[in-house]
C-alpha cells in the first residue's frame, strides 16, 4: 500500500558505468570485470589469488578470467569475475569498488558477459586500452 | 525564416502537448523529492522550510491528497532518524486541514495492520513511533495513545505464546517514551504508572537464557553487556526520575507551538494488537554493546551515560541511517557523521561504537560484513583528522579484551582489521601488541595476530609480512604459501608411490586421456591389499595420493590452473573417490599438499564438493579427524565448515524452490484446464503437459526429500563429532584434575555455538541451544 520513494532508495553504486563493451550487443547480469593499472613487476601471488580474497568478500566466486595481453599472454591488468547470483556481484560494486588491493584502487564494472577472446586487451600493442583508465580518476 | 517559424510552432506545439500528458508524474515526483529532502541543503531553517513545504502540500491536497498521503507513510515508515521533521509537518497539515489529520492517522493504522501481518516488525516500531511523537503535533489525542499502549501491554498477560512476542509489544510501548513519555504523563499519569508497573512486573518474570549467548564479551567489565529489554526499562526509569526531560531529540514542532496548540486533535481507533500466529516471525532478542563510556573520550562534549535515554536515542538514529543508506558508502558515511545534534556528543565514538556493535551482533550482523569494512574506511576519508584515532582507539580496545570475546566476534574482527589495513599499507604500531608474545600461542592475543597476518597475506604476498612487523614477531608470521611436493626429487625415490608419480606426470604433461591415466595408476600398489588379492577397484589410497599429488604440484601456480586441472580430471577423480573413504583420503591427502596455504585449502574444498568428488559429510568428518586436530582452532578450518554447510543450506533452498515452482506451475495449468471449455485437442495437449509437470514434482518431491535428508545427516555429524570432543575432554581434565576451561574448550564451546546458529532454528530451538551452551560454559 506504501509507495516505493525512488528518491530514497538510492543505490548508484550498482549502476552502469559509461564504459560500454563496443563489441557486444545484448548484457547479462552476472559479471563484473575489474580495472586495474599496469603493474611493475615485483614478487607477488598469481592476481587471480588475490583478486579471489577480495572478491569473495562480497559472495562465492563463480570464476575469474584474467585479462591478457594479446601479444605476450600475460597478464595486463584486467579481468572477469564471475558470481553464481546477481545479489553477490551487486554487492561487490558496492563493497569492492573504489577499495583497494594490493595498495591499487579496484575498479569494478557491470560486463556484458564472457566470450573467448574478450580476455584479450585490445589496445594496439596488445596492451589494455589506456583510455579506460584516464576516465577513471582515483580517488 | 519562415521554415524556421514552422519548426518552431511544430516543436513548441508538440513540447507544450509532451509537458501536458507528463505533468502528473512530474508532479508526483517533484512532491516526493520535496517530502524527502525538506531541509537538506538549504540555507534557510528548517523550520522555515517546513512551513514553506506544509503550504506547497496544502495547495496540492485537492488533487494529490491521495499521493501525498502514501509518501507521508512511507517516509514513516522508511526514514525513522527523520521521525520528528515529519511529525511536525503533519502537525503542520492537520493544523491547516483537519480532515486530511484524519485520514493520514486512518492510512497509519492500515499500515499498522499491514506491516504487522507481513512480520515486518522493524517497520511497525518506526510507524508506533511515529504516531506517539503526533501527540506531541498535537494531532492525536495523549489518552488515545495512552489505551493503545495499554492493549500492547496487554499482550504480557496472554499465556501459552512466545516470549519474543510479548517482548516485541513491551519493546514498543518503551521505545516511544523517550519521545511522548513527558506528554502522556501529564496527560495521563495514574494509567502510566499502572502501565509501567505492569512492565516492571513482566520484565522481572521473563527469562534471559539467551543472554549468554548473544553477548560479544563474557566479562561484565568494563562495560556490562546488558539485555536489551533490561537496559531499556534502566533508561526509562532514569529518565521518570529526571521528570521525563530529555534533551538530545530535535523537536522542531516546539517552534510551531502556538499554531500547533490550536489545532484539534484526533482520536486513536481502539488497535487491538494481532493474535499470535504460528508464522510469525518476532524479532530476536538482542543484547546492546557497548565499548566506550565518558572515560574514553577525555576531550570535548560529554559521552552521554549507559542508561541514558539520549544514549538510547542516539544509537536508535545511527542504526536507521545505517538502515537507510547502507547501499551508498558515500551518503551513509556522510549522514552518519551529519548526524542533528552532533555537537553536544562525541559523535565520533558514538558512529564507531554503533558500526562495532552492529558487526559484532549476534547471531548475524544486520548487513554483510564487508559493507561495514568499507563505511568506516569512507568515515576515516570524510574525518582523516579525528575518526582514524577513534578507530585505532577502539581496536586497541578491542585487542586487550580478546580473552573474554566470543570466538565469533574474533572471527569477524580478524576479517575486519586485515581488510582495512590492506587499504592503509599495512601500516600498524606492531609494538605496541608485543605483550602477546609472551603467552603460548594458543591464547587468544597471539593467535589473533597470526590470524591476521594469515588474512592479511592473502590480500598481499608472504615479504610483506615479515617487512611490516618488528622481527620479534616473526614467530606469528604465516608460513610461506608454498605446495609441499611428496615426491619432488631423487630423495623421494624410495617412497612406494615415486615411480608411478614420475610416469603419471609426464602422462598429464604429454595429454594423456583419462584412460591412459587411469591405466598408469593400476600400477599403484595398494597398502592394504593383500597380495594376491586381485580386487581392483576397492579403496586404494595411494593411488589417491600419487595422482592427487602429482596433478596439484603441476596446476600449483595459481587458483585458476588448480581449478582447470580439476575440472579436466574430474572424471579420474570421481572414480577414485568412489567410497566414503576415498573422499576422506583425498581431501587428506589436499592437506598434506597445500597445508602452507589454507586459502588453497578452502578454494579447493570448495570445487571438490562442487563438483560432486566429494559430499559434505566427507568434509565434516575429514575437519574432525585426528589428523586435523591441531588446526581445530585455526580460523580456516571454521571458514571451511561453514562454507560447506552454506552450500548445503543454499542447495536444499534451491530444490524447495523448484518444487514449489513446479507445483505452482500445475495449479495455474489445471486452472486454465477448468476456463477451456470443451476442446478436445487443448484437453489431450493439456493433460500431457499436467502429466510431464506431476512427473517432474514428483522428481523434485524426491530430490527435496533426499536433500533434506543429506542435510540433516550433515548436521549430525557435526554435533556427534562435538560431542564426541568434548566428553573426550572432559573425561581428560577429570582424570588427569585439570581445570575444564582451557583456551582450546572456550574456543570449541563457541564454535559448537556458532554451529547451533546455522541450523536456522525457530524460536523454541534457540532458547533450547541457549541452555545448551549455558550448561557447558
Amino acid at each position: 500500500m506504501a509507495v516505493k520513494l525512488n528518491a530514497l532508495i538510492s543505490d548508484s553504486y550498482i549502476d552502469i558505468s559509461q564504459y560500454r563493451d563496443q563489441h557486444f550487443r545484448g548484457y547479462r547480469y552476472e559479471q563484473e570485470k575489474l580495472l586495474k593499472q599496469r603493474h611493475t613487476a615485483i614478487i607477488i601471488p598469481p592476481m587471480c589469488n588475490l583478486v579471489h580474497e577480495m572478491f569473495s568478500k562480497s559472495g562465492d566466486v563463480k570464476r575469474i578470467i584474467i585479462g591478457l595481453d594479446k601479444v605476450k599472454k600475460t597478464a595486463c591488468g584486467f579481468c572477469f569475475v564471475e558470481y553464481y547470483t546477481r545479489a553477490d556481484a551487486e554487492h561487490a560494486m558496492r563493497f569492492v569498488n573504489g577499495t583497494r588491493l594490493d595498495d591499487r584502487i579496484i575498479r569494478t564494472d557491470w560486463d556484458a558477459g564472457f566470450k573467448e577472446g574478450r580476455q584479450y586487451g585490445r589496445g594496439k600493442s596488445g596492451g589494455q586500452v589506456t583510455f579506460l583508465l584516464d576516465r577513471r580518476s582515483l580517488s | 525564416m519562415s521554415r524556421r517559424r514552422h519548426s518552431d510552432d511544430s516543436d513548441g506545439g508538440q513540447a507544450h502537448k509532451r509537458r501536458r500528458t507528463s505533468e502528473p508524474i512530474e508532479i508526483e515526483d517533484r512532491l516526493e523529492s520535496l517530502i524527502c529532502r525538506v531541509g537538506e541543503k538549504s540555507t534557510s531553517s528548517l523550520e522555515s522550510n517546513l512551513e514553506g513545504l506544509a503550504g506547497v502540500l496544502e495547495a496540492d491536497l485537492p488533487n494529490y491528497k491521495n499521493k501525498i498521503l502514501r509518501i507521508l507513510c512511507s517516509v514513516a515508515r522508511l526514514l525513522p532518524e527523520k521521525l520528528t521533521v515529519y511529525t511536525t509537518l503533519v502537525g503542520l497539515l492537520n493544523a491547516r486541514n483537519y480532515n486530511f489529520g484524519g485520514e493520514f492517522v486512518e492510512a497509519m493504522i492500515r499500515q499498522l495492520k499491514e506491516t504487522l501481518k507481513n512480520n515486518l516488525y522493524n517497520e511497525a516500531v518506526y510507524l508506533v513511533r511515529f504516531l506517539s511523537d503526533l501527540v506531541n503535533c498535537h494531532v492525536i489525542a495523549a489518552p488515545s495513545m495512552v489505551a493503545m499502549f495499554e492493549n500492547f501491554v496487554s499482550v504480557t498477560q496472554e499465556e501459552d505464546v512466545p516470549q519474543v512476542r510479548s517482548d516485541w509489544f513491551v519493546y514498543v510501548v518503551l521505545s516511544c517514551l523517550p519521545w511522548v513519555g513527558k506528554e502522556l504523563y501529564e496527560k495521563k499519569d495514574v494509567e502510566m504508572d499502572r502501565l509501567l508497573s505492569q512492565v516492571e512486573g513482566y520484565l522481572k518474570r521473563r527469562l534471559k537464557t539467551h543472554v549468554p549467548m548473544l553477548q560479544v564479551w563474557t566479562a561484565e567489565k568494563p562495560h556490562p553487556q546488558e539485555e536489551y529489554l533490561d537496559c531499556l526499562w534502566a533508561q526509562i526509569q532514569k529518565l521518570k526520575k529526571d521528570r521525563w526531560q530529555e534533551r538530545h531529540v530535535l523537536r522542531p514542532y516546539i517552534a510551531f507551538d502556538s499554531v500547533l496548540c490550536e489545532a484539534l486533535q484526533h482520536n486513536l481507533p481502539p488497535f487491538t494488537p494481532p493474535g499470535h500466529m504460528p508464522d510469525a516471525q518476532y524479532p530476536m532478542p538482542q543484547v546492546v554493546f557497548r565499548m566506550f563510556d565518558y572515560t574514553d573520550a577525555p576531550e570535548g562534549p560529554v559521552m552521554p551515560g549507559s542508561h541514558s535515554v539520549e544514549r538510547f536515542v542516539i544509537e536508535e538514529n545511527l542504526h536507521c541511517i545505517i538502515k537507510t543508506h547502507w547501499r551508498e558508502r558515500k551518503t551513509c558515511a556522510a549522514q552518519l557523521l551529519s548526524y542533528p545534534g552532533k555537537n553536544k556528543i562525541p559523535l565520533n565514538y558514538h558512529i564507531v561504537e554503533v558500526i562495532f556493535g552492529e558487526l559484532f551482533q549476534l547471531p548475524c550482523p544486520p548487513h554483510l560484513d564487508v559493507m561495514y569494512t568499507t563505511l568506516l574506511i569512507e568515515l576515516c576519508k570524510l574525518q582523516p583528522g579525528s575518526l582514524p584515532q577513534v578507530l585505532a582507539q577502539a581496536t586497541e580496545m578491542l585487542y586487550m579484551r580478546l580473552d573474554t570475546m566470543n570466538t565469533i566476534c574474533i572471527d569477524r574482527l580478524i576479517n575486519w582489521f586485515s581488510h582495512h589495513l590492506s587499504n592503509f599499507q599495512f601500516r600498524w604500531s606492531w609494538d605496541d601488541w608485543s605483550d602477546c608474545l609472551a603467552v603460548d600461542l594458543d591464547k587468544p592475543k597471539p593467535k589473533f595476530v597470526k590470524e591476521v597476518l594469515e588474512k592479511s597475506m592473502r590480500l598481499s604476498y608472504h615479504q610483506r609480512m615479515v617487512d611490516i612487523v618488528p622481527a620479534t614477531f616473526s614467530a606469528l608470521v604465516p608460513a610461506e604459501p608454498i605446495f609441499i611436493y611428496k615426491y619432488a626429487d631423487e630423495s623421494a625415490s624410495s617412497l612406494p608411490g615415486y615411480p608411478v608419480s614420475i610416469t603419471v606426470g609426464n602422462a598429464i604433461k604429454n595429454r594423456a586421456s583419462n584412460e591412459e591415466i587411469l591405466t598408469i595408476l593400476k600400477d599403484v600398489p595398494n597398502p592394504n591389499q593383500e597380495d594376491d588379492d586381485d580386487e581392483g577397484e576397492s579403496f586404494n589410497p595411494l593411488k589417491i595420493d600419487v595422482f592427487l599429488q602429482t596433478l596439484l604440484h603441476l596446476a600449483a601456480k595459481s587458483f585458476s590452473h588448480s581449478f582447470s586441472a580439476l575440472a579436466k580430471f574430474h572424471e579420474i577423480l570421481k572414480a577414485l573417490t568412489d567410497s566414503d573413504e576415498g573422499k576422506l583420503h583425498m581431501l587428506k591427502v589436499v592437506y598434506e599438499a597445500w597445508r602452507n596455504h589454507p586459502q588453497m585449502i578452502a578454494v579447493l574444498v570448495d570445487k571438490l564438493i562442487r563438483t560432486q568428488v566429494v559430499d559434505c559429510a566427507a568434509v565434516a568428518n575429514w575437519l574432525f579427524s585426528q589428523d586435523m586436530a591441531h588446526e581445530f582452532t585455526r580460523l580456516f578450518t571454521w571458514e571451511i565448515l561453514h562454507s560447506t554447510i552454506r552450500k548445503m543450506n543454499k542447495h536444499v533452498q534451491k530444490i524447495q524452490k523448484e518444487l514449489e515452482e513446479a507445483k505452482d506451475k500445475l495449479e495455474k495449468q489445471q486452472h486454465k484446464k477448468k476456463d477451456s471449455g470443451d476442446d478436445e485437442e487443448m484437453d489431450k495437449n493439456s493433460e500431457d503437459e499436467e502429466g510431464q509437470l506431476e512427473e517432474q514434482i514428483e522428481r523434485l518431491q524426491e530430490k527435496v526429500e533426499s536433500a533434506q535428508s543429506e542435510q540433516k545427516n550433515l548436521f549430525l555429524v557435526i554435533f556427534q563429532r562435538f560431542i564426541m570432543l568434548l566428553t573426550e575432554h572432559l573425561v581428560r581434565c577429570e582424570t588427569g584434575s585439570v581445570d575444564v576451561s582451557t583456551p582450546w574448550y572456550k574456543n570449541c564451546i563457541d564454535r559448537l555455538q556458532q554451529i547451533f546458529l546455522m541450523v536456522k532454528p525457530s524460536h523454541t530451538h534457540f532458547f533450547f541451544y541457549c541452555s545448551i551452551t549455558a550448561l557447558l560454559r
